[in-house]
């Protein structure tokens, strides 16, 4: 009776709500894929917070610091989200920390110039962009609504960073170089970003059976690749793919062969950063404790006095 | 999830009003000490761009919902009182302002 009546809410599309009975697998599948996001929201803030204090003007200092309170609001809507299914955000930071649960593989590079900055907004927030406003229709209702509020404030991370690489562009040749240097080192991971190949994602179809995914990652990756080449373009910058080419009968543009063993040695640890992201999440968790604990202490204290 | 890890904060449910005039609605929740840290972190969390005018905040634990299961109870009566609805009642198109 009741899985009829879940099938049946999926099939009009409509949304799942929290109290709903849904098939366990639905519930797991749905807690893994909000809490790596989740996750992927707040290890992200660490790539670019890194240049905060290294910004090149206050004007530059301000964005930056809104993009990154934006990530970590991303990551506590979600976590919200998580925990409308069961889910313990404590139980889920731990989870991270220790190696149980992923994140985006893209958060393991490293920023080596303020040009990352930029190419992270327009590239890696741009990938997200892609990946997420199909998902503003997920079939689970929390999720989706969390996606919607995200979008809304991705656009102006995407902006800021193609901005940021325009006036860069207009500087200086080092500058220029910067801008290509940084967009070399990152476009390739970008679009690693939508995960293995159909052929190789065994969970795709369930997923889309359950409207939790409304796309498969080659569709979505094609998407990005269309999107960026023209954006390149009038940027003035190469991407890094030599048999990037628009294919007139398919209408899409074909690009290169991805190097699937880096994505698969990135996930399962072994990346530039992904130990230095892990120890710093671990530090913040640690080092905030006493914070949380005596904020804990002050309101049982003052909830014992009658007000 | 697994039981015996808690969180340390209680959790809230959060509610914008988006301009004078307008209800507060249901925007999300958070995680805080007490409901004064509530405030300020929905605040910070929810309204970074002008979203509203006014906040609330309210302990999840307070809230009383009816569940998927009151569905049929609580709304399958209103189902066949149509005669509550103005279109129930046919009026000739002649009459005016009614």
């Amino acid at each position: 009776m009741s899985e009829q009546v879940f099938e049946a809410t999926i099939a009009k599309d409509q949304r799942i709500e929290p109290r709903d009975w849904m098939p366990e697998g639905y519930r797991k599948t749905m807690i893994r894929q909000i809490a790596q996001h989740a996750h992927s929201e707040i290890i992200g803030m660490q790539p670019e917070g890194a240049w905060i204090t290294r910004a090149p003007s206050l004007r530059r200092k301000a964005i930056l610091l809104a993009k990154v309170q934006d990530e970590a609001g991303h990551g506590l809507y979600l976590y919200s989200a998580a925990e409308t299914l069961g889910a313990d955000r404590g139980d889920l930071t731990r989870r991270l920390i220790e190696g149980r649960q992923k994140y985006s593989s893209i958060f393991n590079y490293p920023t080596l110039t303020f040009a990352d900055v930029g190419v992270i907004g327009w590239l890696v927030d741009g990938a997200a962009i892609c990946n997420q406003v199909p998902l503003c229709r997920s079939s689970f209702g929390p999720y989706a609504r969390a996606m919607i509020r995200i979008c809304k404030e991705e656009s102006f991370h995407q902006r800021q960073g193609y901005e940021l690489l325009m006036t860069m562009m207009r500087g200086t040749p080092a500058q220029r170089e910067m801008v290509q240097d940084a967009v070399n080192r990152w476009w390739w991971p970008s679009l690693m970003m939508f995960g293995p190949p159909d052929a190789e994602s065994p969970n795709t179809a369930q997923s889309m059976a359950w409207k939790i995914k409304r796309h498969t990652n080659d569709e979505l990756r094609q998407r990005f690749v269309d999107m960026s080449v023209p954006q390149a373009g009038a940027l003035g910058v190469t991407l890094p793919d030599g048999d990037l080419r628009w294919n007139a009968e398919r209408e899409h543009y074909d690009f290169g062969e991805i190097d699937w063993s880096e994505l698969k040695r990135v996930i399962s640890g072994d990346g530039p950063m992904n130990r230095e992201r892990i120890a710093h999440r671990r530090r913040a968790d640690e080092q905030g404790a006493w914070v949380r604990e005596a904020a804990a202490a002050h309101a049982a204290k003052r909830q014992g006095v009658p007000a | 999830m697994s039981g015996e890890i808690k969180h340390e904060w209680p959790l809230f449910e959060v509610f914008v009003r988006a301009k004078r005039g307008l209800n507060h609605v249901h925007v999300g929740s958070l995680r805080a000490a007490d409901h004064e840290m509530a405030l300020h972190h929905a605040r910070d969390l929810y309204t970074r761009r002008n979203e509203g005018v006014s906040i609330w905040v309210v302990k999840s634990d307070d809230v009383v919902a009816s569940g998927p299961d009151d569905k049929d109870a609580f709304f399958g009566p209103s189902g066949d009182k149509a005669y509550r609805h103005p279109t129930y009642y046919a009026i000739p198109d002649s009459v005016p302002h009614i």
